[in-house]
């Protein structure tokens, strides 16, 4: 006898036949992955879409740098503000120049906040301290004069670099900044450069309200201090970060003196690392979201068995009647499985639809950063599928092991 | 001489309920050639619908052997005898059995859906032709649910006869009619058989159908009580005419 094979497009139209017999009800089951799936996607949505507005502001502050600060201390038992600690010193500063390989860039920071005045117009900010090579740190450029010298920074000279926000409070007239001296906390400073402008960080922070000063100058005219807040340096590349950490701690520590168990009494930290814990954390909450999501799935998945169930048994008659015209145990399997497949796969159609919708909404409404990755989409509709298969089985199998002859007495 | 459509040779069927075993059939053998018209009888419970079943290869017998059509079905698995079915037999049932919400062409394509030698366009010129037969062609895209009875029987006479079976099984398919509508299906059934030679084994605890059909086998607790010839069949059609008329 001929092999008779398995014809697809018909039992695919015979199960679209049974939904459309049943409309609302297939809304109804498919209501559940639709959920499902539009959380799915706007979750990892808004999940993407925070890590990677993390990443952004972060490596944009310069992705390989390195900031040791002084802290861990302890004096007489007590344990001490980092702020108050003064153990960042010139000579540091001086060892780490002279004995590190890895580190391309290095400055010291000495901050100090306070009233900037030119003419009438005054305004509040901070000043840091720094050299040079402050602006490839932290990824600044020069758009109009030119940078402090190392010369100024030897003779402490009374000149600074300030940021657009500065420019715009201050010089309120449109005067070209460059050669006018301001005064900063009484001290007459002439401004040698204007820095371009950089925009808010991902704290929110403004980084064009900046006023750059030599270092030496901020220390001994208008601080009066001899030691940093703190030392901010730049790896040479991302991959010798770690080695420029371990390397800039055994040189502090040599310069500090420090017994071998003795505590460090200054604390090393990367960008590396601050990108690391944050992603993390938004790492984190991604997947708590999506395992919610799953879950809505899941149920979903429980409600399209249940109703492939009822189905089965509402329609035990026409199977009966089915298989007494030929059709074979795998022609009802498939007949039942490919219904459970059209509303999963429905389902995630509309979910893939609603949530994008939801996902912009929250976009344009709430201001959210959102990233839809286009893989989300396509699991999505695999995992429907699964679904679809692995909730459809028992029921399809169920119909497909009826007896002809009960199935077609079943009132 | 016709052809042996029909072999059955001392066909028995036990049913094991609990401890008990029930013997539906305790040996029944006769053979049916092609354009008989053959009416099983028998009082409820004498093994009628189980003795259609085996025939109809929905079911496969305890002892003895069946043969339809030269074929013996005795070695077969279920999806052999599903094609089988599929290919060589047509059934019409008492409750009808259409799907619900569905055309009548629709209904009537159903067996050639479950053929993948016949296309699309053929299926639904096959099932037209099959509903003009049995004179539903201007019924043709009316729902299921929109026929009376008689139309609904007439649909699935239609769909048995659409694969165009070496036979037509018909288990008390006047069952649910009224007098008037079961001699026009009966009469349906006689046109069939006389003009267009179909073979067709008609089950009805029912003896007043006997004198339509060319032959009777009488069933007793699953034995063949009679197998007689009836060479005066009485015409469904005289029958219908001398009906009193319904006042409309
Ligand atoms: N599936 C079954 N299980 C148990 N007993 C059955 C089954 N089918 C039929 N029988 C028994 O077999 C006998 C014949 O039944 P059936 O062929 O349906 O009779 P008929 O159609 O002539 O009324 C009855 O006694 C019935 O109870
Ligand atoms: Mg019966």
């Amino acid at each position: 006898m001929i092999k008779r094979y398995v014809n697809f497009s018909n039992l695919f139209k015979i199960a679209l036949r049974a939904l459309s017999n049943n409309k609302f009800r297939g809304f109804l089951t498919m209501l559940g992955i639709i959920i499902g799936v539009a959380s799915v996607i706007t979750m990892l949505a808004i999940g993407q879409g925070s890590k990677r507005s993390i990443q952004g502001s972060l490596s944009e502050m310069g992705s390989n740098m390195i900031f040791v600060e002084p802290g861990q201390g302890m004096m007489g038992g007590v344990r001490q503000d980092a702020s108050s600690m003064q153990t960042l010193k010139q000579a540091d500063y001086q060892a780490l120049v002279d004995q590190s390989e890895y580190l391309s860039d290095i400055t010291p920071i000495v901050s100090a906040a306070g009233q900037a005045i030119y003419g009438t117009n005054n305004t509040p900010t901070s000043m840091s301290g720094v050299n040079a090579s402050y602006l490839n740190i932290r990824k600044y450029t020069i758009a109009d004069g030119d940078m402090f010298t190392d010369q100024d920074i030897k003779a402490a000279a009374k000149v600074c670099v300030i940021g657009k926000t500065v420019v715009t409070n201050l010089f309120t007239n449109g005067e070209d900044p460059v050669g006018k001296v301001i005064r900063f906390k009484n001290i007459p400073m002439r401004v040698v450069g204007v820095l371009t402008e950089k925009g808010n960080n991902s704290m929110g922070q403004d980084q064009d309200d900046v006023v750059l000063a030599p270092y030496t100058t901020v220390m001994k005219r208008i601080s009066a201090i001899n030691y940093f807040n703190n030392i901010s340096a730049s790896a040479r590349s991302e991959a010798v970060s770690d080695s420029a950490q371990d390397e800039m701690e055994t040189i502090l520590r040599k310069s500090h003196k420090l017994a071998d168990d003795a505590d460090n009494d200054f604390r090393i930290r990367s960008q590396k690392e601050l990108l690391t814990m944050m992603t993390s954390t938004s790492d984190m909450m991604t997947v708590l979201l999506a395992a919610i999501a799953a879950i809505s799935l899941l149920v979903g998945g429980i409600g399209i068995m249940n109703i492939m169930y009822v189905s089965v048994t509402e329609r035990t008659r026409e199977i009966g009647l089915r298989m007494s015209i030929g059709a074979r145990g795998i022609d009802i399997l498939l007949q039942f499985l490919i219904e459970a497949i059209l509303i999963s796969v429905t389902g995630g159609v509309i979910g893939v639809i609603f949530g994008v919708g939801v996902s912009l909404l929250v976009k344009f409404a709430a201001g959210w950063p959102i990233f839809i990755q286009v893989y989300t989409v396509f699991l999505a509709f695999a995992v429907c599928t699964a679904t679809g298969i692995f909730f459809g089985w028992y029921p399809a199998r169920k119909a497909s092991n009826l007896d002809p002859i009960e199935a077609l007495r079943y009132e | 001489m016709a052809k042996n459509i029909i072999e059955a040779i001392n066909l028995k069927r036990n049913f094991i309920v609990g401890s008990e075993t029930v013997h539906a059939l305790r040996g029944v053998s006769f053979s049916i050639s092609a354009g008989e018209f053959v009416t099983i009888m028998g009082t409820s419970g004498s093994g009628k619908s189980t003795l259609l079943n085996l025939l109809g290869c929905l079911d496969t017998p305890s002892e003895g052997d069946y043969k339809l059509d030269g074929i013996s079905i005795k070695q077969m698995n279920k999806d052999e005898r599903a094609m089988l079915r599929n290919r060589k037999i047509g059934f019409v049932f008492q409750s009808y059995n259409l799907l619900p919400k569905t055309t009548a062409v629709e209904n009537v394509e159903l067996p050639l859906i479950y053929n993948n030698e016949v296309s699309a366009r053929e299926r639904k010129r096959k099932a037209i032709e099959s509903l003009k037969a049995v004179g539903l062609a201007d019924r043709l895209y009316h729902k299921s649910n929109q026929m009376s009875g008689g139309q609904q029987q007439r649909v699935a006479i239609a769909r048995a006869l659409v694969n165009e079976p070496v036979i037509i099984l018909a288990d008390e398919a006047t069952g649910n009619l009224d007098t008037r509508t079961s001699f026009e299906i009966l009469s349906l059934f006689q046109e069939l058989n006389q003009k267009e030679g179909r073979t067709i084994i008609f089950v009805t605890h029912n003896p007043e159908l006997a004198s339509f059909s060319s032959r009777n086998i009488v069933l007793r607790d699953g034995l063949v009580l009679e197998d007689t010839v009836n060479n005066n069949i009485a015409s469904a059609y005289e029958a219908l005419q001398k009906l009193p008329k319904l006042d409309d």
